[in-house]
């Protein structure tokens, strides 16, 4: 048998079974665990989407509206809290951030097992819902309907309130692994951007979901006891409870958005064989994105009842947010210029992000406009927009890296084919489902209705085709994944020629990552002149 | 092999490159844990003060109710856990132990003071009819007073809460303490605690004057 220092991590100590994954301390291990824990939870917040789209296919109402409702309200939660939330950093993150700094484990390894039994504890009590009377209040548990219906809104806001602990500790592990075990050399400007972009949403993580975990626990107290806190009737303060709420969930929206923005980085660079541009300019970006998102929550809010210079002030600063965004957007593609662009898989998946996340930044702009917002609150251009941003820019950054970095946590290649086919459905559908979206909302039909008026319908049977699409590009990722699992080839330690510190190991690497911890001399993104 | 670590002996786990970096690992590790208590606890006190803006008066009535010796005994209470723990702390940077130990003691008994305590003043309220909701029973000149209890019950309840997670934490590092679970070598899990009790302490310094003395 060959030595530890060089033994693949899967083969470690001859351990494969269950049990060595279960109670493993390994970042990798673990990081895998939650890849297919969230690819389960994928699938089923995408049946729930489908099932969704199947009601909406014609006006004619082929479920009842309380089991929409509950469709819904088990699709927003599953997808958020489930898979977009800990896909990039709980997922990828794990992985990477230790092998991209040169360290042999995150900081806390016994923590971050502890943060991926949070998410399966707390995943277990959502789910249990279903069971136990289900939920119908959409997964933003406003009051005071949340507080009036009889669905178990009580269970579900205590899974997600495990779930936060999981967020928590993984941004608090990953913040203490940057700082303080980095390889030699590694100073905070010699990081990849995939390691700022985690470092930037761990900061996130960390101010943000503990203000979620307060507002979960007032909403169940006032449910349980009738404190009088959110309920008006005994004197509470129901736009009290979405303040709370959105300022956890609109920074979580940068949560989801920031470390899909590393990937792209890491992306461009690799398959554009230059040096990234910007390269500060996009780490300062980053930060500028963070700041600012914990000030704009109000922008969900313009029709609650807020002041009027409140609403301005909040309309403002949501724009705000496009000067970092298009910065990165101008850096990546500055990047590609003149540089040996090859049209591999991943980079096709970054290529649709940029298209796709541009449309949903820039409507976001317009729901940043006040008398616009007022006209589109509530209707399907809302939904179109933030699924441009949600899925068209994480899940799609999140496939290509995905297809990306399979190759260095398995040492087997992806089939080129398989790849792309997925890649064009998914983008292809993507487009077919949403961009209709925008149309309807803009004709003015209203979401969360389980029907619609028949002059809707066209457009409607048009995007559920479109859903058809992406749970086929899903599925043909998830054969290509297997199949690549089974028989792919194996791929090299460094199919790709990326220049970061993961590609310098051995594919998958070793239990402790390198063979020795590498000293670093240079910036992450040099190439051979 | 983490298992085997002696770190009585300047020894860190495998993934830290010497004892001294696991040690700032750590304590930042805390630090951060610490700041998301304070944004937790930011919550309630932003509760606080959007309903003392909406309903002063039910504040100053229900202020009336608490007993402000028994809030100010609990204060200087936890003040002098917080020394003693950090004490503690000190006694174990000179290894001696057994000072070390008598302090976190001691920093346990006042923590045990400190629930007595806010057990009397709750058993008070609840006899009196003060617990918000449905068991409000207590006449009321303010028509939101029960509004001004749910704060009460609800910052004092969590933050009682963290005092007994405190109490087990004591007894954790003082149980490690005296079987020579530390030196001036390794004590990160009592510098942790002792952390973590400054910031119960440091929450209740403003519960205090928010709560008993509006």
């Amino acid at each position: 048998m060959a030595h530890d220092s060089q033994v693949s991590y899967l083969k470690y100590g001859n351990q494969t079974g269950l049990w060595s994954w279960l109670t493993t301390l390994d970042h990798k291990k673990i990081g895998i665990m939650y890849f297919i824990s969230i690819f389960i939870f994928f699938f089923i917040g995408g049946m729930f989407a489908l099932l969704m789209r199947l009601e909406l296919l014609h006006p004619e109402p082929l479920f009842s509206a309380d089991q929409y409702n509950q469709m819904m309200t088990y699709h927003g939660a599953i997808m958020t809290f489930m898979v977009i939330i800990p896909g990039v950093p709980a997922f990828l993150g794990n992985f990477l951030l230790p092998l991209m700094i040169g360290a042999k484990d995150v900081a806390f390894p016994r923590v971050n097992l502890m943060s991926w039994y949070c998410l399966m504890i707390g995943a277990a009590i959502s789910f249990a819902t279903i069971f136990f009377g289900g939920v119908d209040t959409g997964w933003t548990f406003y009051t005071p309907y949340s507080l009036e219906t009889s669905g178990n809104t009580i269970m579900m806001v205590l899974g997600a309130f495990v779930m936060g602990f999981s967020s928590i500790l993984t941004g608090v592990n990953f913040i203490v692994t940057i700082h303080r075990l980095r390889a030699p050399g590694m100073g905070f400007f010699q990081m990849p951007l995939m390691v700022w972009a985690l470092y930037s949403t761990a900061i996130i993580q960390v101010v943000a979901t503990p203000v979620l975990a307060i507002t979960l626990l007032l909403l169940a107290l006032e449910k349980v006891f009738g404190v009088g806190i959110f309920d008006p009737k005994l004197g509470g303060d129901p736009v009290l409870f979405q303040h709370y709420f959105w300022f956890y969930s609109h920074p979580a929206v940068y949560i989801m958005i920031l470390p899909s923005m590393g990937i792209i980085s890491e992306l461009i660079t690799t398959f554009s064989r230059k040096i990234i541009f910007g390269y500060r300019a996009i780490v300062y970006s980053t930060f500028g994105i963070a700041s600012v998102s914990f000030f704009v929550w109000g922008h969900h809010m313009f029709v609650s009842g807020q002041s009027y210079w409140t609403g301005w002030i909040f309309s403002l600063l949501t724009m705000l947010v496009g000067v970092p965004t298009a910065i990165k957007a101008f850096n990546w593609v500055a990047t590609m210029y003149r540089g040996s662009i090859s049209f591999k898989a991943p980079m096709l998946f970054a290529f649709g992000y940029l298209f796709l996340f541009s449309i949903g930044g820039i409507t976001g702009i317009y729901l940043a406009v006040i008398p616009i917002d007022v006209h589109f609150h509530d209707t399907y251009f809302v939904v179109a927009h933030f699924h441009y941003v949600m899925v068209g820019g994480t899940l799609l950054a999140l496939t290509g890296g995905l297809y990306y970095w399979f190759p260095k946590m398995f040492g087997k290649i992806c089939s080129e084919l398989g790849s792309q086919i997925s890649f064009f459905l998914i983008f292809v559908g993507f487009n077919v489902t949403f961009f209709p979206q925008f149309v309807l909302g803009h004709m003015g039909m209203p979401r969360r209705y389980h029907t619609y008026l028949p002059e809707f319908e066209t457009l409607n049977i048009i995007s559920t085709v479109g859903s058809w699409m992406i749970a086929s590009g899903f599925f043909v990722t998830l054969g290509v994944v297997i199949y690549a699992l089974l028989k792919g080839p194996k791929s090299g330690d460094n199919p790709w020629g990326g220049t970061t510190l993961e590609w310098k190991t051995s594919s998958p690497p070793p239990h402790e990552n390198f063979e020795t911890i590498p000293t670093v001399t240079g910036g992450p993104y040099e190439y051979g002149s | 092999m983490s298992m085997a670590v002696d770190h009585l002996n300047g020894e860190a786990l495998h993934h830290f490159p010497d004892a001294h970096t696991e040690f700032e690992a750590s304590k930042l590790g805390i630090w951060l844990f610490l700041c998301t208590e304070i944004l937790m606890f930011g919550g309630l006190f932003v509760a606080y003060f959007i309903f003392h803006g909406l309903y002063p008066e039910a504040f100053v009535e229900g202020a009336k109710y608490t007993d402000w010796k028994l809030g100010a005994a609990n204060t200087v209470v936890l003040l002098f856990s917080s020394l003693t723990i950090a004490l503690a702390v000190h006694f174990l940077q000179k290894d001696n132990i057994k000072a070390a130990a008598v302090n976190l003691a001691i920093t346990f008994g006042c923590a045990a003071l400190f629930m007595l305590i806010k057990g009397i003043e709750y058993s008070h309220k609840i006899h009196e009819g003060l617990l918000p909701g449905r068991w409000f029973s207590h006449a009321k000149e303010a028509q939101e007073l029960p509004t001004y209890f749910a704060i009460y019950f609800t910052t004092t309840g969590i933050h009682g809460l963290h005092v007994l997670i405190g109490m087990a934490l004591i007894i954790w590092v003082f149980i490690r303490t005296i079987r020579g679970g530390f030196n001036s070598r390794y004590y990160t899990a009592v510098e942790g605690v002792a952390l973590y009790w400054h910031l119960v302490d440091l929450v209740w310094i403003f519960l205090f004057p928010l709560l008993y003395l509006v």
